[in-house]
């Protein structure tokens, strides 16, 4: 995988309730940090858009969908802690 | 809308859940609008359950419902309850939603997280098929995924107010493995204890083994603003469903009762009971082993097939075919009933488990087969799996079950060899409406039975020990002799019975020769007396003429004296002359 393949990442949220409202801020702090410009962030509120979260299957908010670089990876949470983050997004190695 | 709603919520209604006996037992179902928490070890029949209240809304009540699945997938719990028998295919399409909502095994997770999604994606759901009902099948499961117990129980608390807010009746499952008996783990155990609290009925489903024998029973342990039944009841998972076996609601008054008698299938047992037996009776035939229990129930369902009734006839003793063939040697034929459909052999021996399942199997059966004359052959059998004190109840459950269904049941009973007459296992005598008993009698060398009517309700009943005699031509009863305080019958009846005939005929005869000798002789007595008669009439003839001769003589001396004086010239006057 190109070290400078974008990432695109669909975050399903829940308003503005106290994990959704964290899982964004913990997003954009962390794409900032270590995907700066080369990622894109799609923000899904599952309270105006329930048939969507019906039809992916979202059933835990927040969750975070990266939907490339493939394969596709689901995590769920505020995304507060990072070492799972990257893991999922295969970032591990390169990173530590 | 808005208005009809806010009724609803205030008086407490309830949403039936067509489980039988579990609508009885709660007085109508579960709160409607309300959360109902199914608590139970695996393998205990929750999501069954579960699942049976959300097929039955639909199908029955017009209450589509939701199932959301934690634990197993949609796919697989649609196939199990296929071999239920339930639709599900159809109803998937309108009026059954399922989710598949089981955390991945590969679910990656950072922190907190809640239900939000689900209770979004939900909603959307309930709005488009007008869901009413809905079950969160093993939260258990996605509540092991969050971090803390403050974590666990705000997810509990979303969800429910969730459902409140939407008015949805709701079953929320989960394990109580060791819950109830503190062994569980300490979070776990906090999250049910709160959830108990929370809820506004909590349902135990448990499953134990007694001897073997596997027993289910279920209990309601709250139940907000209405009474319920606190006892464990016993239930079975059968062919249809779940099976709750209710206490039996009290002052049931669509019990048929009726005057009408049904034929025993021999004619003088009929005779001694006024009739035959009662429509809709409970009839205990109980004896030893061979004293012909089978075959007079048999007989009755030979009758009831003759009557056109559809008859169902368990045998726990021996297979179907086996009993049509001993039945057949003693005229009973019922093979033909056989097959025209009108009577059904069920084999009971293949049935394994407990009296509850040999119970809600006979009423399955009874019910596909329109069943209106039942013979279980020996009901005893049910005491010997599980244990004698469910066995008891369930014998109850079943009398009681056939009389509101107006079912003329047969039920034989075994007695051991070595008990008296008068006990008789299960205490099914004292319920039992006709009791008939069966014994041997064992006289020189040989056994033979005999038959009483212990008791029969609300019929005049012959008091006298009559002798069933089985031949190739049927069943027939006897009357039995009684000599010198006791009764005989067989050979011994027959001896006594062709001892008294030759005595009859030896009296008639003697009587004959008697009648014939006296007529003899008062034939002679009267020729006797003709003669005599003659021999009088004789004497009297005799006797004229002496009278008439002397009478000459007398004459003929007068005359001869006056010729004589005259001759001597006497002076003597003559008569004649002056």
């Amino acid at each position: 995988m190109s070290r400078n393949a974008p990432f695109k990442f669909r975050l399903y949220v829940a308003g503005d309730t106290p994990n959704s409202a964290l899982a964004i801020a913990n997003l954009t702090a962390f794409c900032r940090a270590e995907l700066a410009d080369r990622h894109a962030i799609e923000i899904v509120n599952v309270f105006q858009q329930p048939r969507r979260a019906l039809a992916d299957n979202i059933l835990m908010t927040p969750t975070l969908v990266k939907l490339s670089p493939g394969p596709v990876r689901r995590i769920v949470g505020t995304l507060s802690q990072t070492p799972p983050i990257f893991e999922a997004l295969g970032l591990g190695a390169a990173v530590l | 809308m808005k208005s009809i709603r806010s009724r609803h919520a205030n008086v407490l209604t309830k949403a039936p859940t067509g489980i039988t006996g579990f609508d009885e037992i709660t007085g109508g179902g579960l709160p409607r609008g309300r959360t109902a928490l199914l608590l139970g070890g695996s393998g205990s029949g929750k999501t069954i359950f579960a699942l049976q209240f959300l097929v039955n809304g639909a199908e029955d009540y017009k209450e589509p419902g939701i199932f959301v699945s934690f634990e197993e997938t949609a796919e697989r719990i649609v196939a199990n309850a296929e071999g239920l028998g339930w639709n599900l295919a159809q109803l998937r399409r309108k009026k059954l939603y399922f989710m598949d909502a089981q955390p991945t095994p590969d679910l990656i997770q950072s922190g907190d997280f809640d239900l939000n999604g689900m209770c979004a994606a939900l909603e959307a759901k309930a709005k488009e098929i007008g869901a009413r009902r809905i079950v969160f099948d093993a939260l258990d499961v996605v509540l092991e995924h969050l971090p803390d117990p403050a974590a666990k129980r705000r997810e509990v608390y979303r969800l429910h107010a969730w459902l409140l807010a939407r008015e949805l009746t709701g079953i929320i499952t989960s394990k109580n493995d060791g819950a109830e008996s503190g062994a569980g783990n300490p979070t776990g155990h906090q999250t049910f204890d709160f959830m108990q609290f929370m809820v506004d009925c909590a349902v135990i489903l448990n499953q134990s083994v007694v001897q073997g024998v596997s027993q289910r029973n279920l209990r309601v342990m709250k139940y907000r603003g209405s009474g319920f039944d606190e006892n464990e009841s016993p239930f079975v998972i059968g062919r249809r469903g779940l099976e709750v076996a209710g206490a039996r609601a009290l002052g049931r008054v669509d019990i048929r009762v009726t005057n009408e008698r049904v034929s025993s299938g021999v004619e003088r047992l009929d005779t001694m009971l006024g009739g035959g037996y009662y429509r809709g009776a409970c009839v205990l035939i109980s004896g030893f082993p061979g004293t012909a229990k089978t075959t007079l129930s048999g007989a009755f369902a030979e009758a009831a097939c003759r009557r056109r009734e559809r008859t169902m006839f368990v045998s726990f003793a021996s297979d179907g075919t086996e009993v049509i063939r001993n039945l057949a040697s003693v005229g009973i034929r019922l093979e033909r009933y056989v097959r025209s459909g009108c009577l059904h052999m069920v084999s009971a021996r293949t049935i394994f488990g407990s009296a509850e399942t040999f119970l809600a199997h006979i009423k399955t059966l009874a019910k596909e087969y329109k069943t209106r004359c039942l013979v279980i052959d020996p009901v005893t059998t049910l005491s010997k799996s599980g244990n004698e004190v469910t066995a008891q109840s369930v014998v109850e459950r079943l009398i009681d079950w056939s009389k509101a269904d107006g079912i003329t049941l047969v039920c034989t009973s075994l007695l051991g060899e070595v008990s008296a007459e008068a006990t008789s296992p299960l205490q099914i005598s004292k319920i039992a409406d006709t009791w008939i008993h069966l014994n041997y009698l064992v006289q020189a060398g040989e056994r033979n039975r005999g038959l009483s009517v212990i008791k029969s309700r609300g019929t005049a009943h012959s008091n006298q020990v009559r002798e069933l005699i089985l031949s190739d031509a049927g069943v027939t009863l006897t009357d039995a002799y009684t000599a010198g305080g006791e009764v005989l019958m067989g050979t011994l009846r027959w001896e006594k019975e062709s001892a008294e005939r030759a005595t009859t005929e030896v009296n008639e005869v003697a009587g004959k020769l008697k009648r014939v000798r006296l007529d003899a002789e008062a034939a002679e007595l009267e020729v006797r007396a003709k003669s005599l008669q003659v021999e009088i009439e004789a004497k009297e003839v005799e006797k004229t003429l002496l009278a008439r001769a002397t009478e000459s003589h007398k004459g003929e001396l007068s005359r001869g004296r006056t010729r004589l004086e005259e001759l001597r010239g006497a002076d003597v006057p003559v008569p004649g002359r002056k």
